[in-house]
């Protein structure tokens, strides 16, 4: 397990350099270089820019220089968290961002467990009981949930918990704790108004989940070792839940590795509309205004996450299956 | 012994019309389609038949896990339950029990065992050995984890899995077949049943391994006194391991004898032609039994009259096609079910 583990790892790093290099790319891509453009900014703020400063800069950031030299700056001062500078927000991007990622996890760890906690039961109900009554409603239910536009959803809650319930629900915090700094109040406030976006972004992967979670158990269910565990005389409950339940469990890990992609990717719309301070909207603004580093910091950032993620869920399917582990 | 206060007539388990159907979109297949015959202590039957005559589901009706739902069930099926104090007890009806209720789960694994046909499916793939087999003893037994992995080993060491201490924490797949088949028998008699069902236990092994397993069958059957079925389309396994023999055909047991008998003296046309197509010499072991011309009738499309009619030699037209002949006794303990030998004991009787 522990090789397994360690070779997994290893083979990450690939991954990851592709990927730096795919960010850095995309921060070249503009025409201009970086400093010409941060330049202007600066001389349309009023300053006078004088030639040491730029010399200084330049050779910071490599400019002129062949292209290998430039990418080899700029890993090595992304290395210990320096991403840049934002002409957008005139701040640089590490302070921008790290907030943001935070609360993307947050939002995405919060609507994960909340699709396994539902469509894991619902799954298992709908496969062990197929074509009954039951079945029949959460198909219904599932499909309504996959077709149904997220954003109309967070439109419809927004709405039904601003009549009904009286909240506000806009954001992940209420105005007081926006920028207040961590205390327990400001974790409760972020609690309080997780569950709307967490709901909504849930729902799809929710509906999905039921799906293949029903199509898995229905293939393992004949399988002749449901048969043997039957004929030793176990109560049926028990043996679902760990036997078939389990193998058919193994895709469903699977899913962690791509969960954060399609949050962030499939959710901006959600974002904007429920107002998060996620990276989703940042990465959009930032692309419309050509905002390089700051787009290109959050590409590389939620890339190397997916593959931890992709990396977690690898280790935890092998905890599952000692098929994988042993091979 | 305590089988000795039992009288001799008092058979184990007794199957009387066992009919076994299901219901498919297709239409509906009798799987089992009026089965008798009886398992008396100690003894070792054998069920014989080609591919998709009814054996397994034989099996798997008197444990009451073949289909869930969707199978429907006739006949009687009389089991002898085992008291607590390992005397004989009360008579079961097992077809009257609930499904999955409490009494049949007393009875699954701790009083009737089944092995399957294929040891590399029957283990799930994500559990050890060890921890199903220790599940077994706990489901009947209550011992704690650490009596019950003591307990697993020693049935491992008696079903000779060498290094039975490191294999019980084993994935199947880490077993050979062979491995995988002995802790199948270890799993299923470790609760010390009064009955084994062997569906083709040695189907998927090679002739060498096949052998060592049947001999492991036989040695622990004497050990614990049990009664098993042991069903196969292989009658090599049948003359070396069964007393008496029910040959199926289309879900029909239609002959019932000793071994003897029936190698010697085989009255149904349908097993003289199972034994005219054993090849004398280095007869390929494992190899599936296709020996009567033309092929088994499809379930859904059964033949009128006698089943085996439409590949018969003998048959008589007007008479086999016709009506299904009941079981004739030629001789106490041996019966057949075929017009050549009359039309079956009851309507012979009737028609006189
Ligand atoms: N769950 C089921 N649902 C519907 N039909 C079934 C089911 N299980 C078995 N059958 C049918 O019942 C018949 C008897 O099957 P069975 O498995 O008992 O045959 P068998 O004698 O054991 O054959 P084999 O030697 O191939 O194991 C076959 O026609 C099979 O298609
Ligand atoms: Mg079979």
């Amino acid at each position: 397990m522990g090789r397994y583990i360690i070779q997994r790892i290893v083979l990450t790093i690939p991954t990851i350099f592709a990927i730096s290099i795919v960010s850095f790319v995309i921060i070249q891509l503009p025409p201009g270089d970086f400093l010409t453009a941060y330049i202007t900014t600066l001389e349309s703020g009023g300053q006078v820019v004088d030639q040491a400063q730029i010399d200084a800069l330049r050779n910071q950031y490599g400019l002129g220089e062949p292209v290998h030299i430039q990418y080899l700056k700029w890993i090595s001062r992304t290395l210990v968290g320096d991403f840049g500078y934002s002409f957008q927000w005139q701040r640089p991007v590490s302070e921008l961002i790290g907030e943001r990622m935070l609360m993307t996890i947050i939002l995405s760890v919060a609507s994960l467990l909340l699709v396994w906690a539902i469509s894991l039961p619902i799954g298992i109900y709908s496969a062990v009981k197929q074509y009954s009554p039951g079945d029949y409603f959460f198909t219904f239910i599932s499909f309504i949930g996959l077709g149904i536009p997220n954003f109309l959803l967070a439109l419809v809650l927004m709405w039904w918990a601003y009549s009904y319930l009286g909240m506000s629900v806009g954001g992940l915090f209420s105005q007081q704790y926006a920028d207040a700094p961590w205390s327990l109040a400001r974790v409760l406030d972020l609690l309080a108004h997780l569950w709307i976006p967490a709901i909504v972004l849930a729902v799809g992967g929710i509906a999905g989940l039921i799906r293949i979670m029903r199509a898995n158990l229905l293939d393992e269910l004949p399988r002749l070792y449901v048969t043997t565990a039957r004929a030793k005389g176990m109560k049926e409950g028990r043996l679902v839940l760990k036997y078939p339940v389990r193998v058919a469990l193994n895709p469903f890990v699977s899913t962690i590795g791509w969960t954060l992609p399609g949050l962030v990717s499939g959710s901006i719309i959600v974002s904007v509309v429920l107002n998060l301070p996620t990276t989703g909207p940042m990465l959009l603004t930032a692309l419309q205004s050509q905002d390089m580093y700051l787009a290109g910091a959050i590409l590389l950032l939620l890339s190397v996450l997916t593959v931890i993620g992709t990396l977690i869920s690898d280790i935890l399917l092998a905890w599952l299956d000692p098929r994988i582990r042993f091979n | 012994m305590q089988n000795q206060t039992v009288p001799s007539d008092s058979p184990l388990l007794e199957l009387r019309d066992l009919r076994t159907g299901f219901a498919l979109r297709e239409g509906y297949v009798k799987a089992v389609d009026g089965a008798s015959f009886s398992v008396a202590r100690g003894e070792t039957i054998g069920v014989v038949g080609e591919s998709g005559c009814g054996k397994s589901i034989t099996a798997r009706t008197i444990l009451r896990i073949a289909g869930t739902n969707d199978s429907e069930l006739g006949g009687e099926a009389l089991f002898r339950r085992r008291t607590r104090d390992g005397r004989p007890g009360e008579v079961v009806d097992l077809l009257k029990l609930a499904p999955n209720g409490r009494e049949i789960r007393s009875i699954r694994g701790a009083e009737i065992a089944m092995i399957f046909q294929e040891p590399m499916t029957a283990f799930s793939p994500v559990h050890t050995i060890g921890n199903q087999i220790i599940e077994a003893i706990q489901l009947h037994h209550p011992v704690s984890k650490d009596e019950a992995r003591a307990t697993a080993i020693d049935m491992l060491r008696r079903v000779e899995m060498s290094n039975a201490e490191r294999r019980i924490d084993a994935y199947p797949h880490q077993l050979s077949g062979g491995m995988r088949q002995r802790a199948m028998i270890a799993m299923a008699l470790v609760c010390r049943p009064q009955l084994l069902l062997a569906d083709e236990p040695t189907t998927a092994l090679d002739v060498t391994t096949q052998a060592q397993i049947l001999a492991l069958i036989r040695q622990l059957k004497a050990e614990l006194g049990m009664s098993v079925m042991m069903i196969t389309h292989d009658l090599g396994v049948v003359a070396e391991t069964a007393q008496n023999v029910a040959v199926m055909y289309l879900g029909k047991v239609v002959e019932y004898a000793d071994v003897r008998a029936l190698f010697h003296d085989p009255k149904h046309p349908y097993t003289q032609a199972l034994l005219a197509s054993i090849p004398k010499l280095g007869r390929e072991a494992g190899a599936r039994l296709h020996p009567v011309k033309g092929m088994v009738p499809s379930p859904f499309n059964r033949p009128r009259g006698c089943p085996f009619n439409t590949r018969c030699p003998k048959a008589m037209p007007g008479v086999c096609d016709v009506d299904m002949p009941g079981p004739t006794t030629i001789k106490p303990g041996h019966t057949v079910s075929c017009f050549l030998y009359g039309a079956g004991d009851t309507r012979t009787e009737a028609a006189q």
